[in-house]
């Protein structure tokens, strides 16, 4: 046995883009434990529900995070309309499904930016922004904003897409699939990336579903789990299948969010494709009473939205389970026996949100 | 859609309710806790409990195991059944104050490093 070193990493560190920190173990090279810690960015947002009421909590949820703001409002929305038995039009959903699918393809492109950037691809890295710097160009001429949107709200959205635009979304998304083509071929055959990602902190499937991970850190595990299946939103009639892989390694990983983007790109022209024309709103009055579990699947995996209401206009509670937060002690296992030069790596490969963990 | 079911247990059958959802292959989904105001039935004073929801996925359906509990209450971790529970533990601990024992990694309350105690575990008088 080598000589012990603790080593800590972060909560400032190149590859973090908001801080965590861990204590690294180190028997000479290898990681043999890592102990978390966060608390750095902890703003109490569940606790505000207090001071909001149910309808302004939605501008709240929306700035849980930056990258996943949509799926949060739209969380939210989909809970408090679930205690109020509150139907929203067709077209809304079709709306929402259509946003939420455009905001993973901006995560995951951004988080690839961030993989490349981590092990030192820098071309890579301005490649995979510059195509996502296209997905952003739709949400501003569409919602008006570029990160947070403002459009989900309890009944519907705010806001509409004409026919003409998703017409011209629908090209776009033509030649945002030739774009991530070329990137794709680098990311999955370039000899440089796969030596930094090619059987580097592999996560078992009996290991993925004992420590409770969630998304494509799960998928790329063999777990096929995956909240979209439920049906919520439009995805009930979308053609829609889980995307898994079986290797559990950071390949797998960057594969599976690589593949959901082509998938995200299908999902978005099959929305286009038989949209129905009506409103996009329904009015809802009174004030909530009851409580209810929302799941929905952000970029990073499955998010718990939970509401407490007690019929006035300020509930009583909001719980958001995020996915980084599930996939914390899933990260830890994976460093255990890495070498210390690729903890970046896979610190990077759950795609951390800290700001959304928490909360 | 998937369905969700709450089933009210004692605080005492936590651990017997979690080993067999364990056994069942469920995943442990989220620990909540949600500040609640009851009335004691023989004298009507009003109480502080809190109430815990321990939620369980299998095939996308949910099984919330709940009951409540006293700010003086301790209850069981189940991070030695579902090892992963310590970070829903830690925070639910420093945030409501629910006292919680035999965590497997314990931050004593410094997992978020808030200067105040047990933040969240106040009513609505201040809105």
């Amino acid at each position: 046995m080598g000589k012990r070193t603790v080593i800590p990493f972060g909560p400032q560190h190149p590859v973090l883009p908001e801080p965590i920190h861990l204590d690294l173990v180190l028997e000479d090279e290898v990681v043999v434990e890592a102990i978390p810690q966060i608390g750095y960015v902890h703003r109490g947002l569940e606790k505000l529900v207090e001071k909001k009421d149910y309808q302004q909590y939605t501008y709240v949820a929306e700035r849980i995070c930056g990258i996943c703001s949509f799926m949060h409002g739209m969380g939210y929305c989909q809970t408090i309309e679930s205690i109020m038995n509150v139907e929203i039009p067709e077209r809304a959903k079709f709306l929402r499904t259509i946003w939420a699918e455009l905001s993973r393809m901006h995560s995951h492109t951004l988080w690839l930016g961030l993989l490349a950037d981590a092990f030192g691809f820098e071309s890579l890295f301005m490649h995979s922004w510059r195509i996502r710097e296209k997905i952003l160009d739709i949400f501003e001429e569409t919602t008006g904003g570029r990160v947070i949107f403002s459009v989900c709200d309890v009944g519907g959205v705010r806001k509409d897409i004409s026919a003409e635009t998703l017409k011209k979304i629908d090209k776009i998304m033509d030649e945002l699939e030739k774009e991530f083509k070329e990137i794709t071929d680098v990311f999955f055959n370039d000899a440089s990336v796969k030596s930094r990602t090619v059987g580097v902190g592999v996560l078992s499937k009996q290991a993925a579903h004992d420590l409770g991970a969630v998304g494509p850190m799960a998928r790329a595990s063999g777990i096929e789990s995956d909240m979209r299946s439920q049906g919520y939103a439009a995805y009930g009639k979308l053609d829609f299948k889980p995307i898994v892989e079986t290797a559990g390694d950071c390949y797998a990983r960057t594969s599976v969010r690589m593949k959901e983007i082509y998938q995200s790109i299908d999902l978005v022209k099959q929305c286009i494709a038989i949209i129905p024309e009506g409103d996009i709103k329904v009015k809802v009055t009174g004030n909530p009473n009851g409580e209810y579990f929302t799941r929905i699947e952000q970029p990073r995996g499955e998010v718990v939205y939970y509401a407490k209401a007690n019929g006035t206009k300020y509930l009583d509670r909001v719980r958001v389970r995020t996915p980084t937060f599930a996939n914390i002690p899933p990260l830890l296992e994976t460093l255990k026996g890495c070498a210390l030069a690729d903890v970046p790596i896979l610190v990077v490969t759950i795609d951390p949100c800290i700001s959304c963990t928490e909360r | 859609m998937s369905q969700q079911i709450i089933k009210e247990i004692l605080p005492k059958d936590l651990l017997a309710e979690t080993i067999h959802l364990k056994n069942e292959g469920y995943r442990l989904v989220a620990i909540t806790c949600t500040n609640k105001k009851t009335k004691d039935e023989e004298t009507s004073v009003e109480k502080d409990e809190m109430e815990l929801s321990y939620s369980f996925d299998k095939d996308y359906d949910l099984i919330n195991l709940r009951f409540s509990v006293c700010a003086d209450d301790e209850i069981e971790s189940v991070s030695l059944l579902y090892s992963y529970a310590f970070l829903y533990e830690n925070e639910i601990k420093e945030l409501f104050g629910v006292s919680i024992k035999d965590i497997s990694l314990d931050f004593n309350n410094t997992l978020y490093k808030i200067p105040v105690k047990a933040p969240f575990h106040t009513q609505k008088e201040d809105k």
